[in-house]
């Protein structure tokens, strides 16, 4: 794990109306690292990787990747910097094969129309033997040759969550950010995603993993980052957490009247 | 207080139940009791299956495996309007409210299929919760998010429950209104009403109820009597120590 960091988030707020969801944000991800990003409900996480990734613009503060200032940039521009994000719920080319999801997946991938990747596929499709020999790897390290030619939208959520590992792993992004990966995930399904985390640090990439099951996360991460109320309380490994008195109050809820 | 406590009548009985939303199962194996005129309190970090448990027994998910009693008769997979028959009310976390109906409308609806003494129930839920007496009139919408939790909780009670499962009921509220709100809770189970409470707030929910249940990751891990957990330091091992 080297010292450089690969994102650099300053002094970020968001507020929705009233609200403020990201108060004062600051934190840094150092690059080559796994790092859960954990606390209670509505601590801010999610909300923090809309931020991050583009998809909300922040009321205030800085978000640096790679050296780069991505505040302001949209979505499709901060992922062709390195960065892919998901979402909750996987998002894929519903009418495109399970093969084609891959191969855009090497290309820019958010906010993309359906017509340009449609037309991003068909080049993709006609690149060299090595891509051929790489995308077939693919495939069958994420059991997704067998379904191959189907159509994206007919997968399990438990394939579409596979795919979704199997294009991430195709874009080779410097930072990958996952947004609930174990949600609605059977064990043996998870035990294969702690894998592909483990594998996409190897191959050089940045994973930051918003999670609340936590024995997944002290298993998969270097280290950990702890919310509440927007901001961060801790950063540290997982096991100096239970000593942290105000991480056990963020847990627990504090019961002064 | 634990005493007084498994004196009382069980109300629900949930026993080894299992269930999920069609893929593999949120909740595995869970087994709690409720009983009359108590508090009991379901808590666990995220995740941890607590809402899912109470639509589970309150019919709106199927139970895959495992059983439900409500006053000692079983109703596993009832639906949730044959439930409110068997003297069980459920309180969901949102949409629990009409907003475009008054609180009367509302306490009406809450009483749908009472064949009589609506008009006395609402007045006794009057005395009850002061707070809605005043506001009979008033929109369910225009109502601040404390006097619309005690609507939500009003309403459940048109029927005279047995048994109230409550998820959130403090979801928004200020540390007062969260405490205005404790306090009516309590008087609701002074009528005899057993509670079953699902909140956020792990300290706070087990110093107003009497027995606790703790949840990790969809398993029951933990009960005993709410004051006693809340001094336990397994319970915060279970939300955030070391797992392995």
């Amino acid at each position: 794990m080297s010292t450089t960091a690969i994102l650099e988030i300053e002094g970020l707020s968001k507020s929705f109306g009233g609200v403020v969801a990201v108060d004062n944000c600051t934190m840094t991800i150092r690059e080559g690292s796994v790092v859960g990003l954990i606390g209670p409900n509505g601590a801010g996480k999610s909300s923090v990787i809309d931020l991050v990734s583009g998809f909300e613009r922040p009321t205030s503060g800085r978000v640096r990747f790679a050296g780069v200032d991505v505040v302001g940039k949209r979505p499709d521009q901060i992922s062709r910097l390195g960065m892919i994000r998901t979402f909750q719920t996987p998002r894929e080319w519903r009418d495109l094969s399970v093969i084609d999801n891959v191969r855009v997946g090497r290309s820019d991938l958010e906010r993309e129309s359906l017509w340009r990747s449609l037309s991003a596929a068909r080049r993709l499709r006609r690149q060299d033997a090595l891509d051929t020999e790489q995308l077939r790897e693919l495939m069958e390290h994420y059991r997704l040759d067998d379904i191959r030619n189907d159509r994206a939208v007919g997968l399990s959520g438990g394939q579409k969550r596979l795919l979704e590992f199997a294009r991430i792993a195709a874009a080779k992004p410097r930072l990958t950010i996952l947004d609930e990966p174990m949600g609605g995930v059977n064990p043996v399904l998870g035990e294969r995603i702690g894998e592909a985390i483990r594998e996409l640090k190897k191959a050089g990439s940045t994973v930051v993993v918003v999670e609340h099951n936590l024995p997944f996360i002290e298993k998969t991460c270097d280290e950990v980052v702890v919310m509440d109320l927007g901001s961060v309380i801790a950063q540290g490994r997982f096991d100096e957490l239970r000593d942290n008195e105000r991480v056990v109050d963020a847990y627990l809820g504090n019961d002064d009247e | 207080m634990s005493d007084a406590y498994l004196d009382a009548p069980v109300v629900l009985r949930v026993e080894n139940v299992t269930a999920g939303y069609g893929g593999s199962p949120i909740i595995e194996d869970v087994t709690l009791d409720v009983r009359k005129g108590h508090i009991t309190a379901i808590v666990g970090p995220n995740g941890a299956g607590k809402s899912t448990l109470l639509k589970a027994i309150s019919g709106v998910i199927k139970v895959t495996s495992g059983h439900v009693f409500v006053l000692d008769k079983e109703t596993t997979n009832l639906p949730p309007e044959k439930l409110v028959r068997r003297k069980l009310a459920y309180v969901p976390q949102v949409a629990n409210t009409f907003p475009d109906l008054t609180v009367k409308e509302n306490l009406e609806m809450g009483g749908y299929t009472r064949k009589h003494g609506v008009a006395q129930r609402i007045d006794a839920l009057g005395e009850l919760f002061p707070d809605l007496k005043k506001s009979l009139r008033r929109k369910a919408g225009a109502l601040s998010g404390g006097q619309r939790s005690m609507l939500a909780m009003a309403r459940g009670l048109m029927l005279d429950p047995e048994v109230m499962l409550l998820d959130e009921p403090s979801a928004g509220l200020s540390p007062i209104l969260q405490s205005a709100l404790w306090e009516q809770i309590e008087n609701v189970t002074a009528t005899g009403v057993g509670i079953c409470v699902v909140e956020q707030n792990t300290r706070r929910s087990l110093r107003h109820a009497q027995w606790g249940y703790v949840m990790v990751l969809g398993k029951n891990r933990l009960d005993g009597p709410a004051e006693k957990l809340l001094h336990d330091e397994e319970v915060i091992d279970l939300y955030v120590g070391r797992m392995s």
